[in-house]
């Protein structure tokens, strides 16, 4: 999987304030020095590559009226494919990992009111046949950057 | 709340920019907007914060970033506050979030940390822990992904 300097430096200024103006394909390349369809053709390759998993805008689910939550389960280990389909079907359920504690399965969900979360929830525990479940909603967001910035970040090395 | 032409444009611009010579110009066409109309609702999305971020959804496990742990806290509410802020200043935070103790569960404050491998989060926790003075906090490492998608809003 070829990955060069260019590819970084691409990443690092579409990751965010892509340009909004008539070419901005055109425009990035002008500061990467090369050709706007080399960078539609590296951005193509990026995203077939999977490092890029989408290309537009990051919304703010509390401003366009949709309120979330972190739930974790206890879930046998027999029953993880099981429970992790049912929990997989809903599409307001954007991540769900497995994670090494008691309280295995941590899945984030979105939807447009409390009650509709809540039922969500009620219903995973009725279909799962799980009832310790923790809904544990943010109370009070200190920092939420997902734009991973490749140089900023020092290693405690 | 969002007018229905913005909730048009969210819809558009979840399916991703298209790589051609002006994108804009052709999400513009889907929803009946002339080009400039469209650039300045952008504009005003991203200003107004309802677009947070503009751009590359990074995969970060491909650029070997491939260990992110979630680190709980253990913080009691009078120190709550001033914890969450101190350890959102750290470059390797991504995410960090108060969340409600429960029975068995005494953890306030939830950051996400990413590091090349594990020791490396283990390090990188233990050094934000000592800075700041705490002793009671766990990693949980994510072992499996069972789903990461990017939420499709006003689908539905």
């Amino acid at each position: 999987m070829s990955f060069d300097q260019t590819d970084k430096q691409l990443l690092q200024i579409i990751q965010s304030n892509f340009p909004v103006t008539q070419r901005p394909y055109e425009a990035i390349g002008k500061q990467l020095g090369i050709s706007e369809q080399e960078v539609l053709d590296r951005i193509k390759r990026l995203q077939q590559t999977g490092i890029i998993r989408r290309l537009g805008g990051l919304f703010d689910s509390r401003k366009i009226g949709y309120t979330g939550t972190l739930s974790a389960l206890r879930v046998p280990e027999a029953d993880v494919d099981r429970v992790s389909q049912i929990i997989n079907s809903y599409p307001g359920v954007t991540h769900n990992y497995l994670r090494n504690h008691h309280y295995n399965m941590w899945f984030t969900l979105l939807a447009q009111s409390e009650q509709q979360i809540n039922s969500i929830l009620n219903e995973i525990k009725q279909k799962t046949g799980l009832e310790d479940l923790l809904n544990l909603p943010a109370i009070n967001i200190f920092k939420v950057r997902v734009n991973f910035n490749l140089s900023e970040v020092r290693h405690a090395d | 709340m969002l007018t229905e032409l913005e909730k048009q444009i969210v819809r558009e611009l979840q399916k991703g920019l298209p790589l051609v010579s002006r994108p804009y110009l052709d999400i513009a066409r889907r929803i009946g907007l002339t080009e400039n109309e469209l650039m300045n609702k952008i504009n005003e999305m991203i200003s107004n914060g309802i677009i947070r971020r503009f751009g590359a959804a990074v995969r970060h496990q491909k650029l070997g970033y491939t260990a992110n742990a979630m680190v709980v806290w253990d913080v009691p509410e009078d120190r709550v506050e001033t914890t969450g802020r101190q350890l959102a200043g750290f470059p390797e935070v991504t995410h960090c979030y108060q969340r409600p103790r429960r029975p068995g569960w005494p953890y306030t404050l939830f950051t996400v940390i990413h590091g090349h491998t594990r020791e490396q989060c283990e390090q990188l926790a233990a050094a934000m822990a000592a800075k700041i003075g705490l002793t009671n906090y766990m990693l949980l490492f994510s072992t499996t992904e069972l789903k990461k998608s990017s939420m499709q809003y006003f689908i539905d």
